[in-house]
């Protein structure tokens, strides 16, 4: 009796374990997938052997199954759409562009799989990879080949830790750092609490670089509370404490499943304080069923509104609804940009398609840093040589159930 | 007086607990094996219940009937399916590593259907919110459900144990199958039924779960599952009073550590606590110590 108890009680804290990265467990029900696009690939590769050095051949790693499949499709469509767009209008400097998709289902092995296909297929430019583990592991191999890679939203910093990776995301770090200067010189609140997950890099990195610039931006943090993917249902305790310490604002550096149950158990405590997100929020208006009243008035830190009214953002969400039928979120906006900006740096650093890719690399290098571009998620976006792009954050704010643009 | 707060809401949290609990311990009680599936039942009780009332938009109670009848009939032929047959193996391990099996394949059948995108579920509960001390507390109707349903459940369940025949025959087969089966019982049933008021019980803990935490994706009962059933083993498993206090003290310890020691640190508390509650009483609070002759 007794050791049945033990031994179920080990195996708990086994499961546990295994609940806690429950999502990788369960994609793999979707390797089948993988293994069919793997072989259009190898298809597709034959029939570009012989074309090698007519096109330029750009290729894409992310998760287009399992958990994490909605970033890697929007990347992949965001991609798609500005490579058709760049070869109706004659490719880059006369040469068409050739784009490859490749499946990594948020898995670090599964990206280096999928990253080695790309080389078979005579990749000369990697756009990829989606999320920020799996671009760890392929920065690694990117960097020994010395393949140009730039990331659209890899945001931890080992993403761009080698010369030859570039990001078009803020890093982590910096969406906390530009959160609390975006507070503190708007005058939006003084006193601050923050909920954060703690078991999370993307979600602690942004709080602690915001605790950090908060006391320079004369912001005093009354509450810091955490939770982990243990225990993210029951938010009353945090949010109690926010309320007893009198915070005016409480920033929510996190996902946007936990910040819809922070609003709505928020609501229900009678806790009305301004809300203030990074891009994790970016989607919370699209949970099924949700009560956009609750978002009415949290602001958030991302890089793109699909509802912004200059024309590069219009022709860019009409064209993505034409050809996929939704709204594009911010994660198809920063592949967009990946493409024009590799378009960019293609055309100032002097490549053409019959480098070899470790010739091209070189070359990109160079001209990344010199370069200026003006794309969905920023204007005169550049880059330093360490790979981080400057460009100036925008906010927007949830009013009448949309995203409005914050000045 | 945030002090009363972080209680209620303790023991709100705790209820939800029990009341999953319940269903692990009566199935440990009777059937002596952990059914690791009972988590994703609930998930699987929470959709049932999306599907008719916000999708379908028909009345809740009629979700709450649906994912009871639904919860029921898996719960029935999982046993008889995965279960059953391994009831004689030689090893208990089989049926567990079994059960966990059923778990993730609940879970992924699920994410395959509804996908893994978040649903938000709409409260079946339409108790008004109370509140007191000028407005410093305000207790959700969800919270007074939640309590008040898993108290009138543990009563129920006690008194159906102790009064009924269905009931004596559980507590027969729980102590002694073979001189249960002597004595006319039939098992295979009474474990059945053991099977289905479990997963009714899930059912009910699914609507209360989403409800009071209103999102819902494939992965939501498994958490709570395993908080519960170590709130089973806390109160003592195989006792049903034992589940319902080990789920309430789990509660009320998770969120007075949050609040008053660290919010990081609560999870690494709650667990210490059960290490030492069994290191002192290896049975649980209220388990018994059985014997076992050979």
């Amino acid at each position: 009796m007794k050791k049945a108890v033990s031994l179920a009680l080990a195996l708990s804290l086994t499961l546990m374990s295994l609940t806690a990265c429950g999502n990788t467990a369960s994609e793999t029900t979707d390797a089948a997938a993988t293994t069919e696009t793997t072989d259009a690939a190898a298809d597709s590769a034959e029939a570009a052997t012989e074309a090698t050095g007519a096109t330029f051949k750009i290729g894409g790693i992310g998760p287009a199954t399992g958990g994490a499949a909605v970033y890697g499709l929007a990347v992949k469509n965001g991609a798609q759409l500005a490579v058709d767009e760049i070869n109706a209008a004659g490719g880059i400097n006369g040469t068409q562009i050739e784009f490859n998709f490749q499946d990594d289902e948020h898995d670090a092995e599964k990206a280096v799989n999928a990253y080695n296909t790309l080389k078979d297929w005579n990749m000369q430019i990697l756009m990829g990879t989606v999320t920020s583990t799996p671009c760890i592991a392929v920065a690694e191999e990117t960097n020994k080949d010395q393949i140009f890679q730039l990331t659209p939203s890899g945001s931890a910093v080992p993403c761009v830790q080698y010369d030859n990776a570039f990001r078009v995301c803020f890093s982590d770090p910096n969406q906390g750092i530009a959160s609390a200067q975006y507070v503190g010189e708007n005058k939006i609140a003084s006193k601050v609490a923050v909920i954060y997950d703690s078991s999370d890099v993307y979600s602690s990195g942004i709080y602690e670089k915001f605790a950090a610039e908060a006391a320079n931006q004369g912001i005093e943090i009354v509450a810091a509370e955490a939770f982990t993917a243990d225990s993210k249902t029951d938010f009353s305790v945090q949010l109690q404490k926010a309320k007893d310490a009198g915070a005016e604002l409480v920033f929510l550096p996190i996902y946007y499943t936990e910040a819809s149950l922070i609003l709505s158990q928020a609501n229900t405590m009678g806790f009305a304080p301004k809300f203030f997100g990074c891009d994790g929020l970016d989607g919370i208006l699209s949970v099924e069923n949700f009560d956009t009243k609750l978002a009415e008035g949290v602001m958030l830190l991302t890089p793109f509104a699909a509802d912004a009214q200059d024309d590069l953002t219009k022709n860019f969400v009409a064209a993505f609804q034409e050809a996929y039928g939704e709204v594009p979120n911010q994660f198809a906006a920063d592949a967009y940009d990946a493409i024009y900006i590799i378009k960019a740096a293609v055309e100032s650093g002097k490549v053409t398609a019959d480098m070899s890719a470790q010739d091209i690399c070189a070359a990109l290098k160079t001209a990344m840093t010199t370069i200026s571009v003006d794309g969905l998620t920023g204007a005169g976006m550049t880059w330093t040589a360490d790979g981080e792009v400057n460009k100036a954050p925008k906010a927007v704010k949830i009013e009448n159930g949309a995203y409005v643009a914050m000045q | 007086m945030s002090f009363i707060s972080y209680l209620i809401n303790g023991i709100s949290l705790g209820s939800l607990y029990a009341l999953i609990a319940l269903g692990y311990t009566m199935v440990y009680g009777i059937a002596k094996m952990l059914n690791f599936a009972h988590g994703d039942i609930i998930m699987v009780g929470g959709f049932s219940i999306f599907i008719v009332s916000t999708t379908l938009g028909l009345p809740p109670l009629l979700g709450i009937l649906t994912a009871v009848v639904i919860c029921t009939a898996l719960g029935m032929t999982i046993e008889k399916i995965a279960y059953k047959p391994l009831r004689k193996a030689a090893s208990p391990l089989a049926v567990l590593i079994t059960a966990i099996g059923v778990s993730y394949l609940l879970q992924n059948v699920a994410l395959l259907i509804f996908g893994a995108n978040t649903k938000l579920f709409t409260s079946v509960v339409k108790v008004p919110p109370v509140t007191m001390g000028e407005g410093q507390i305000t207790i959700s109707g969800e919270t007074i459900a939640t309590i008040v349903v898993s108290i009138i459940i543990m009563i129920c369940l006690m008194l159906f144990i102790k009064k009924s025949k269905a009931g004596q025959a559980m507590l027969a087969v729980s102590e002694d199958k073979g001189a249960a089966e002597l004595m006319g019982i039939n098992v295979n049933a009474t474990i059945s039924l053991t099977f289905a008021i479990g997963s009714a019980l899930a059912a009910i803990a699914g609507a209360l779960l989403c409800s009071a935490y209103p999102t819902l994706t494939p992965y939501t009962g498994a958490m709570p599952g395993i908080k519960a059933f170590v709130a089973a083993v806390f109160g003592g498993i195989g006792s049903i009073p034992g589940a319902f206090i080990g789920g309430i003290l789990l509660g009320v310890i998770e969120n007075l550590s949050k609040a008053y020691i660290s919010s990081q640190m609560a999870d690494a508390i709650v667990f210490g606590v059960l290490i030492l509650v069994l290191l002192v009483k290896p049975t649980g609070i209220l388990g018994k110590k059985i014997n076992e002759k050979v």
